[in-house]
């Protein structure tokens, strides 16, 4: 396959999979918003979400002050913030336009009757139910692409380079879900338990509350939660179970030159597949999901390096 | 002007080849008709049969209207028409592997030798190139009109990168999908199967010693205006769509860089101009092409199609000099007319043209698609007046000819059904002898009198029946 259509594909998964992701988060902390709390607490959550995509001066440029409102309209239908999901859907569906000769006929249509029907709304349309609604509709559409992609694409380089594009950003998208509401819910020593409903909401927001209830059988604990994000092997979001996904679709793809990324996978997987919780939680859970994430980020340059860049501009940066 | 109308005879009463459809099209409630209309927008647009208009916001896409009214061809009319357009694609083959070698049609002085010669489309670079089969126009998208009392015209050769056969393949499909009784009550002939012929045209050209050839489209890229089509040839035919950057020339031989290292190419079918091909031979500011193409192509280690080249048999300036190829190379007599044609940069023509400019259409020697045209009947005295400035400042840039009265076909406007004034454009594949699929891309102007089909100038589709006996 083309080096470059490989790239579209890859790239083309990764962003429908952030808009997911994204969608996830802002339903968790909208849900979390509606919760008593203080003001100053709400807006705290509002901010974690600008903060957890890096994106504190673009925010910063366009609006003095932090509240709901303002953090949606950013999030949700702004053009000119390219984590956005407007801009993760247009990303998404460029790179599928750019390749749509090598993705299925029903693919590209749900693509980009996606993005048509997303284009046609402005803000104030897309959320007249609540933003809960327009959520649930970008979780909806990612399913119908995935679905629609395992339902109907061969299963050749091109899926493989499709799947290693989702299971890549929902790694990287789980531990960052997990970084920032982790330390926003753990109770301090002297506060006693935990809230049973923020917990319930972060775990719902990937798709784990009922996992949770069937894995534990028991109320739910913290530590517990993050056993399950990172350790659980069959659960779709987990961080040990994407990152199987990656192993085993670099392996498919394996070439001359990618030998050393997939031993980096490998080694990952690795590590995670045989780790306690205990462990993770004394050495620091946030230093071990940094850690985590930037180790995501280094497979996918190296993932850029051996299969999708072209040659020439390599050697362009070399020299 | 009395003009030909495909469906109905000079007394209003149906032509037989209509009389099943025009009977549907009666007894069909308009409800149902206009929900169809609707049904087939919205399938266009969801699956993105858009092409981009330039001159608009960067980017921006646009549909091709389709009108659900078919035009209809009987068998017998198709085939006096098939073989009017092999023998015309022959001639032209003829013509420009003789003007790249001995150029005997110009020592016979059958064709000024400074016409040829010193045209912008002939490329020097290619004199003595010996091509697979001597075949250039792989893939000639002929525009046939039928004007006067019925009788057909060649337009234009189109034998550089004509478009157009992916919306004839989808114009059918739509049909197919909105209308199946209407297939079941006349026997069509079928047009899906064409890229199956193009492959195989494709693979017939393929370098000396190949045997298993490597077939890739070439694309200028998402943001041209035929994306479409070239996305929908490389996936109908399962051979990779590629853009210049993917490709590189190394030791003669063109490779594309693909997830598993370099493989070699053999044919590239180019939807990409002579002038972007490579940057090392034609414009070096070219960001489309690959550097080193033509000495590939030269080396005979891959072959183009179209070859590079070909333009100075499709040029304006040569078309009036057609017949005499068919004349002078097969010795046969022309079986499709020529539409007459003034040259401008003749002085006496010069002054005819002149003087009876809101009667002729004018055209520019090198446009295409439409622009830079003008039609006398239906121009305003500013444009005529701009025109008679544009030829007087360089006559050698313009032809002219008679406004023919194009044939019109009932079609589905605003107001309801009218009469719309269109085209046909065949594609005719040479490369394993000469083939087509019956019928071509049928165009129809759809604003009132206008005789300009062209989809940039706001044309639009039908689905073209050539019918079987």
């Amino acid at each position: 396959m083309l080096s470059r259509t490989a790239d579209h594909l890859f790239w083309m998964s990764r962003y429908i999979e952030r808009a997911e992701n994204l969608a996830r988060l802002l339903d968790v902390t909208w849900q979390m918003s509606m919760v008593p709390q203080s003001l100053e607490a709400a807006n705290q959550n509002w901010y974690a979400v600008i903060v957890l995509n890096s994106l504190e001066e673009a925010f910063a440029r366009k609006y003095s002050e932090v509240n709901a409102d303002n953090v949606l309209r950013f999030m949700v239908s702004d053009p000119d913030n390219p984590a956005s999901l407007f801009s993760c859907l247009r990303m998404g569906r460029e790179n599928a336009h750019a390749v749509r000769g090598t993705i299925t006929a029903e693919m590209w249509e749900t693509l980009n009757s996606t993005w048509l029907e997303l284009r046609a709304q402005s803000y104030e349309q897309l959320t007249a139910n609540g933003p809960g609604d327009f959520f649930e509709w970008v979780k909806i559409k990612s399913s119908l692409i995935r679905g629609v992609t395992i339902g109907t694409m061969l299963q050749d380089e091109a899926y493989n380079f499709i799947r290693l594009g989702t299971l890549l950003e929902r790694a990287d998208n789980t531990a960052r879900i997990l970084d920032v509401k982790y330390h926003v819910l753990k109770p301090k020593e002297e506060e006693g338990t935990s809230d049973f409903y923020q917990w319930g909401a972060l775990l719902r927001s990937v798709s784990a509350f009922e996992v949770y209830r069937k894995t534990y059988r028991a109320v739910i604990n913290p530590d517990r939660v993050a056993e399950l994000l990172i350790l659980q092997p069959d659960m779709p979001r987990s961080l040990l179970f994407c990152l199987k996904g990656v192993v085993k679709n670099l392996e498919l793809v394996a070439n001359d030159q990618s030998g050393e990324t997939l031993r980096r996978a490998g080694q990952l997987f690795c590590e995670i597949r045989y780790a306690r919780i205990e462990d993770i939680l004394e050495h620091g859970l946030h230093e071990y999901l940094t850690d985590f994430m930037d180790r995501i980020y280094d497979l996918g340059n190296g993932i850029s390096r051996d299969f999708l860049v072209p040659v020439s501009t390599q050697t362009q940066e070399a020299a | 002007m009395a003009y030909y109308n495909e469906m109905h005879d000079a007394d209003g009463s149906v032509r037989p080849h209509y009389r099943p459809y025009s009977h549907w099209l009666e007894t069909t409630s308009p409800e149902r008709i206009a929900r169809k209309r609707a049904e087939a927008d919205l399938a266009f647009r969801r699956v993105g049969i858009t092409f981009a208009v330039y001159g608009e916001e960067a980017g921006k896409e646009r549909l091709i209207p389709f009108d659900i009214i078919p035009r209809i061809i009987p068998a017998a009319e198709w085939s006096g028409m098939a073989a009017g357009l092999r023998q015309r694609v022959k001639a032209l083959n003829a013509f420009l592997h003789d003007i790249y070698h001995d150029q005997e049609i110009l020592k016979a002085g059958r064709l000024p030798a400074e016409q040829v010669l010193n045209n912008g489309q002939y490329r020097p670079e290619m004199q003595g190139v010996d091509v697979p089969g001597q075949i250039y126009a792989h893939i000639a998208g002929v525009d046939v009109v039928r004007a006067g009392a019925g009788e057909f015209y060649v337009l234009e050769d189109n034998l550089r990168v004509p478009s157009g056969v992916s919306y004839m393949i989808e114009d059918r499909k739509m049909m197919m999908r909105l209308f199946p009784e209407l297939f079941a009550r006349h026997k069509v002939a079928p047009v899906q199967h064409y890229p199956d012929l193009l492959l195989d045209n494709l693979r017939a050209v393929a370098p000396l010693g190949v045997t298993d050839p490597t077939c890739v489209v070439l694309t200028p890229g998402a943001y041209n205006s035929a994306y479409f089509e070239h996305t929908f040839l490389a996936q109908q035919m399962g051979v990779e769509l590629v853009e210049g950057r993917d490709l590189f020339v190394k030791d003669d031989t063109v490779y594309m860089r693909t997830t598993q290292g370099p493989k070699r190419v053999d044919v590239i079918y180019r939807r990409v101009d002579d002038d972007f091909l490579d940057p090392e031979a034609f414009r070096a500011d070219s960001m489309l092409g690959v550097p080193g193409l033509l000495r590939a192509y030269k080396a005979g280690r891959v072959t183009l199609a179209n070859a590079i080249g070909t333009g100075v048999a499709d040029d304006k300036s040569i078309y009036p000099y057609v017949p005499e190829m068919i004349r002078f190379y097969l010795g046969e007599e022309p079986i499709l007319n020529n539409v007459p044609t003034y040259m401008c940069r003749k002085p006496e023509d010069l002054k005819y043209v002149l003087a009876h400019l809101p009667e002729l259409v004018v055209k520019e020697v090198h446009g295409a698609g439409g622009y830079g045209m003008l039609v006398g009947p239906a121009a305003t005295k500013a444009e005529i007046e701009h025109f008679r400035q544009l030829l007087e400042a360089k006559p050698e840039g313009y032809i002219a000819q008679p406004t023919l009265a194009l044939s019109n076909c009932p079609t589905f406007v605003e107001s309801g059904v009218a009469p719309r004034h269109l085209d046909l454009r065949p594609f005719v594949l040479s490369g394993n002898g000469i083939q087509m699929v019956p019928g071509g891309l049928t165009r129809v102007a759809l604003r009132e009198g206008s005789l300009v089909v062209n989809s940039s100038q706001g044309g639009g589709t039908k689905d073209t029946w050539v019918l079987e006996d």
